[in-house]
Parts: structure tokens; sequence; C-alpha cells
């Protein structure tokens, strides 16, 4: 990635240049869409084609390890709602990850004694009171700001996974056995969702990352997305200019819940048993890590983030035990030398503004990334 | 559909959660002293995200490793003794105190030594560049990844198996509930060190250093005050009652060296500095003791299971009532 070499905004801001996040917008739709329809096609195809350096056999099945990475990726779309695009620390995600899955569990599995429902009808309810949930935690905590936030985050998480340990009905370490499925059978008759092939399950997992993706792409043009660049910019000038900032903190938790149980349904219904061991803190902390290494803000950032976060420790099984000292170890030497992460954020309101700007005054005014304006002679094309 | 909802909360009786008032009213006295134990212990290592959040207006997330890696230097200590699990010796009372201040002064070491390379390697060059707050919490997050995991792969998993150095035995009752040894030493030697604490950031040229970088960074600086040298005191001074702190925890807990231990009680110790102010370092002392007293009762009205929730509602609850803590964030205020 030849993006990640570009210098610091803070040292040349008139000067910085994008090189391919530049190309790829100044491209027509059209010409977009030729690269992304192969790519698409490509990501669809990686469990198939299993290629020999990328594989991770035989260490761990390929496209069990696919699954992998792509639920990390849903998380990590879900926890930049939250961290990156509205500022707030939240360091309880893995806590609306666990709701959703036990949703799951709770409607599907036979080990509970609620209705039996198929998976397709759970997954949106897992949704709902995951967002439920995100309400309920949301409101008492976003008055609070910055490191305040971040810790009482943490103890709703801390709180999420004693109450999985301790509720009875939530059956702690004996967990649910045989969680739900989608539909679907193999030409032999057996489940074509099943926890041996990991296949299917990642490709409903890509389509709804790519699902996501577009909502939450829209979200983030709406109003509701600006909202949030502003709260994330400066709380108080966003607050002064009459922006109600707690409702979109809420909705930017919510919505973030609401992913973040989508994957947590997912990823019971993969592994087909939940307990209360996957949900603690350090899980969380490793979601935190793919959003805040891949870069905060930035949707391919975190895609990217959730990548390396997933699929290193799978691909290098000799390192998969020093995961965590590892990405400790990223993460401070990516704070002092960049804070923003590998991709940081990336404005592109502000490209949307200088594109009307300079198509009303067709001339070369150009709004460097960091907002500052800035008069550029070569600024005549873009 | 709310037949069936009804029936799993009610499937079990009610049995996830029970209100045992009589438990609480008939431990009441014991739960008092014993949550005392605990708490003076959470307000030893409160101090220590009190002293830094003062100065530096930083949550010190590593701080729990900090801890850990003090309890870690008892254990080790008490196993370089000779001592094993199981057995407790009956040593004289002076080889018992000499061995004690052993203990103590290796743990205080290590922590101080730790609270001041974490100081160097991790915060120190984003202070440098200007960084801002969040980017020194995520790195805070970071720092203590990394200081949990050396332990992880250095010890194992597993928690160390305890070592007592002494009994925990009653020594005399206080309304029928006994008082022992531990917690007396521990209660005792808590607030003696927490008013020398007191008493150094009040009285002494280095405490109001650092009652002035509290206050204004800035300005102490023009006044000739060395902020870098007051940040590191700070950290030393949290690290060496955190050390503190896990001698003491040790004697409570022998099994409590594990290398996630840490994190609980950094969190239990960040309540309790929240409760009572942080940045104050009496809300300290009392946010500590009230934790570990509220946490006990919690514990026996709802059942052992519950006290790690109690203490996180409790600080959920706090933070949502009043910020601030009890007494306020006063480091930077001039007290006499």
């Amino acid at each position: 990635m030849t993006v990640t070499s570009t210098p610091p905004a803070a040292t040349a801001p008139a000067k910085r240049k994008r090189p391919i996040s530049d190309w790829w917008n100044n491209l027509p739709r059209v010409q977009q869409w030729l690269v992304l329809v192969p790519l698409v096609a490509l990501i669809y195809l990686l469990p198939v084609l299993n290629p020999p350096i990328i594989t991770t056999q035989p260490g761990y099945d390929f496209p069990i390890a696919m699954f992998e990475v792509s639920r990390y990726a849903l998380v990590a779309i879900g926890l930049n709602i939250v961290v990156g695009q509205a500022g707030l620390l939240d360091l309880g995600y893995v806590g609306f990850f666990a709701v959703g899955a036990y949703v799951m569990a709770l409607f599907t599995s036979p080990d509970s004694t609620l209705h039996k429902l198929p998976f397709l009808v759970v997954l949106p309810i897992a949704m709902v009171v995951t967002m439920i949930f995100g309400v309920i935690l949301g409101t008492p905590t976003l008055r609070l700001r910055g490191d305040y936030l971040a810790i009482v985050t943490l103890g709703f998480g801390e709180i999420v996974r004693l109450l999985a340990d301790n509720v009875d009905p939530l059956r702690g370490n004996r967990g649910f056995q045989s969680v739900g499925h989608p539909p679907g059978t193999n030409a032999d008759g057996s489940p074509l969702f099943n926890n041996s092939d990991g296949t299917p399950w990642y490709w409903l997992c890509v389509t709804l990352i790519i699902l996501v993706l577009f909502l939450v792409g829209n979200l983030e043009r709406s109003r509701v997305g600006r909202a949030w660049v502003a709260i994330r910019d400066d709380e108080d000038a966003a607050e002064i200019m009459g922006l109600p900032t707690y409702k979109f903190k809420i909705w930017a938790f919510v919505s973030g819940a609401a992913v973040g149980g989508l994957s947590g349904a997912l990823y019971a219904g993969q592994l087909g048993f939940v307990n209360n061991q996957k949900f603690d803190v350090v899980t969380s902390m490793l979601f935190l890590a793919a959003v805040i290494l891949g870069g905060a803000g930035n949707k391919v950032g975190v895609l990217l983030g959730a990548i390396v976060v997933a699929y290193i420790p799978l691909r290098f099984q000799a390192i998969a035990e020093y995961k965590y000292l590892i990405f400790g170890l990223a993460l401070i030497i990516l704070m002092i030398f960049r804070p923003q992460g590998l991709l940081g954020a990336r404005q592109r309101l502000l490209t949307y503004g200088r594109q009307a700007y300079q198509r009303l005054l067709g001339r070369g005014e150009q709004v460097s990334s960091d907002g500052s304006l800035a008069s550029d002679p070569t600024g005549e094309k873009a | 559909m709310t037949h069936d909802l009804s029936s799993l909360v009610l499937a079990q009786g009610d049995s996830w959660i029970t209100f045992d008032v009589g438990a609480f009213v008939g431990n009441f006295w014991a739960n008092t002293i014993d949550g005392l134990a605990y708490g003076s212990i959470y307000a030893l290592v409160a101090l220590g995200y009190t002293l830094v959040y003062g100065v530096l207006k930083l949550i010190n997330f590593a701080h729990s490793e900090v801890f850990i890696y003090g309890a870690y230097a008892v254990w080790f200590t008490f196993f370089g003794l000779g001592f094993r699990s199981g057995a407790t010796p009956e040593l004289p009372v002076v080889e018992l105190i000499g061995f004690l201040l052993l203990a103590l002064i290796a743990a205080m070491a290590v922590s101080g030594g730790t609270a001041v390379l974490l100081e160097r390697v991790a915060y120190r060059p984003l202070r440098k560049r200007g960084a801002p707050k969040l980017v020194f919490l995520i790195t805070a997050i970071g720092a203590s990844f990394v200081l949990q995991q050396i332990l992880f792969i250095w010890r194992g998993g597993n928690a160390e198996q305890g070592i007592r150095l002494m009994r925990n035995e009653p020594v005399f009752k206080i309304f029928g509930a006994d008082v022992t040894n531990v917690t007396i030493i521990t209660v005792i030697a808590s607030i003696v060190l927490m008013l020398a604490v007191n008493a150094f950031v009040n009285r002494t040229k280095f405490g109001r250093g650092i009652r002035a970088v509290a206050q204004d960074p800035d300005t102490a600086t023009l006044m000739g005050v060395n902020k870098e040298r007051v940040i590191t005191l700070t950290f030393l001074i949290g690290g060496l009652l955190a050390g503190a702190a896990a001698l003491f925890y040790m004697m409570k807990i022998p099994q409590g060296a594990s290398y996630q231990g840490g994190f609980i009680l950094g969190i239990k110790a960040f309540t309790a500095a929240v409760l009572g102010g942080i940045g104050n370092l009496r809300g300290a002392l009392l946010g500590g003791l009230l934790l570990g007293v509220v946490e006990n009762y919690g514990q026996s009205l709802f059942g052992g299971e519950w006290r790690d929730v109690v203490a996180f509602v409790l600080l959920v609850l706090i933070l949502m009532v009043r910020p601030t803590g009890i007494l306020g964030e006063s480091l930077g205020k001039a007290r006499v």
C-alpha cells in the first residue's frame, strides 16, 4: 500500500497527495465498478481458490479462517461507527457481540427453554435486541466524555460478561449446544451451513458486510454522519452550533451495537455453541485494536485492520500465542509514530465540498484533506 | 412467546438472584471489617490512578499491571525465601516482620520501576509529540496488554500457588466480628502510607511541585518546576503504593498472582478513585474504603458471584450521578 507512506498532515498540509485514493475518487463510476466487481468476485472465490501463499492450511482450515476474518471485519465496521465516526471510545463493544450471540442461542438452541425459531428470523431479532441494549447502555453513559466514557463502557462490557456467568438461564460455562443455522441443504441432504464448512458462512458474512457497508456509507453521507464527524472533531463546538449531540451519540452507539449483534449472531451460528468464555475484555481490546490499527474513521482502513488482526494469528500459528503481545506493542508504536492508524480517516465531505467549490468558481482552489485552504497551481483538474 | 419468556426468567424459580437479607444483617460487622481491609488495598492502588490523573489528566490504564508486577515480586520473594504453598510456617515475630519488610521492599521496587519504565517508554514520547488525550488512553491500553502478556508468556495462564507467610487468624472481636492480624496490618499500614503520601504532597518541596503541575503545567514550568521530573516522581509514588498494596493483597489472597489478576482489581481501584473524586488524595482513601465495604455488603446480600457486578454497577452509578466524585477533583487546589 503506497498510501501508508504519505507524510503526516502536520508537516506538509498543502503538498499532501494521496495517489491511490485521489486516482480512485477521480475515476468515473463505471470504471470504479469495472475494478470493484472483479475484486468482489475474487473475494467471494477466496475460500474456493485457496491460494497457495495466503492459505492457512495445514495449520487451520482455510474457509473457516476466512469466515473468522470476515467476522472480524463486520465487527470492525460496527465498532468503527462508534469509535471512528462519532469518536466515542467504547471498550465494552464485546458486550454487544455477546448479546447478539446469546439472543441467537436462546432462540434457536434446543438447550434453551424459549420457542425455537429459524436462524433467519432470529438474525433481525438479535439486531433489535442488541440495539435495545445499545439504548440501555448509551442513555446513562453517553453524557460522559473521553476517558470516563471508556471506563464506563469497559464496566458495562464486564457486567454483560458477569451476567452471562451468573444468570442461570444463560447457562454459564455449560453453554448452548447446536445453535441454529440458515436453511439450505447440500446434494446429499446434509445442512449447507454446518460448523465444519466455513465457505457458505463466509459468503453469507461477506454479503452482509457489503450490505452493511452500503448502509453505513449512506448513513455517513447523511445528516447523521455529518453530525457524528462534528461531534468527533469538536463536541463543544457541535453543541454550541445547536446540534443535539447526545441524541446523535446514542444513534452512533445503537447503529454500532446493531452491527455488533449481527456479527455475534453469525458467530454463534457458525460455531454452533455459545458459552461465557469468549466475551472477555481482552476480546474487546482485540476488536478495538483492529479499528485503531487500520485507521479509525476509514472504512477501508478498519477492514484492513480487521484482516490483519484476525488473519495473522491464523496464518502464522507459531505467533498465535503472542498475538495479544504483538497487538499491544503495535498499538503503542502506532500511537507514537502514526496515531491516525495505517490508513487515516479521510474527510470525504471536504472532498465533496472542494468539488462543489471548484465547479462553482471553475478554478484551482484546493482544500487539503485536513481542511485548510491552500491555492494549488496544478489543481485545475482536481 | 410471552409465556416462554416468563418461563425463561422464572423457570429456575428465582434462584439466579436472591436477596439474602438475613446474611446481610447477620454478617454486617464482619463484612464491614473485611471490607475495610479490601478497601485499604483498593485505596492504595487508587492513589496511583489519582496522582497520575491529577498531574497528567490521564487514566493510567496500565496501573493494574504495575500492581500485579508487585504481586509477582511478593510471590517470588516468598518463594525465594524457601516458603512453599500449603505450609503455614510458625515464624518468630522478628523474623516474620523482617520477611514481610523484605517482600514489601521488593514489591515496591518492582512496581515503582515498572511504573517509571512505563512512563518513559509509552507516555513520554507521546507527550513530546503533544498527542491528544485519546491517543494516551489507547497507548495505555496497549501497554497494559504488553505487560500482561509478558507475564503470561513467562509464567503461563494459571495463577501461582498461594504462599502464606502468616496465618490469617483472629486477634480480637468488635461487635462479635473477628478482626484478624492480616486485617490489622493491612488497614494500619495502608493508612500510615497514605498519611505519608498526603504529607509528602502537601508539605515537601517536591509535593509542591506536583500540586503546581497539577494546577497549571505551563505556569509551573515558568516558575522553575521541572515538569518531567514531577511526572516521573508521580509515577514512581503511584508504583510504590501499588507495590505495597500488592503485598497486602498477597497476604489476604495468597493465590492472587495471576497474569490477569490485576485487571479486576485495577478497575475497582479506579472505581474507588472516581468514587472519592479522581485527582484527590483523601478522596482515594474514602472511595477505597467505601467501595470495599459496599462490595462486601453486596456480596452477602446477593451472593458471592455478584461481588464484581456490584463494583461495576457502583462505578456506572457514580459516574452518572456525580462524575467528579464525593470530594471532587482537587489535587491542584492549593491546600495547606
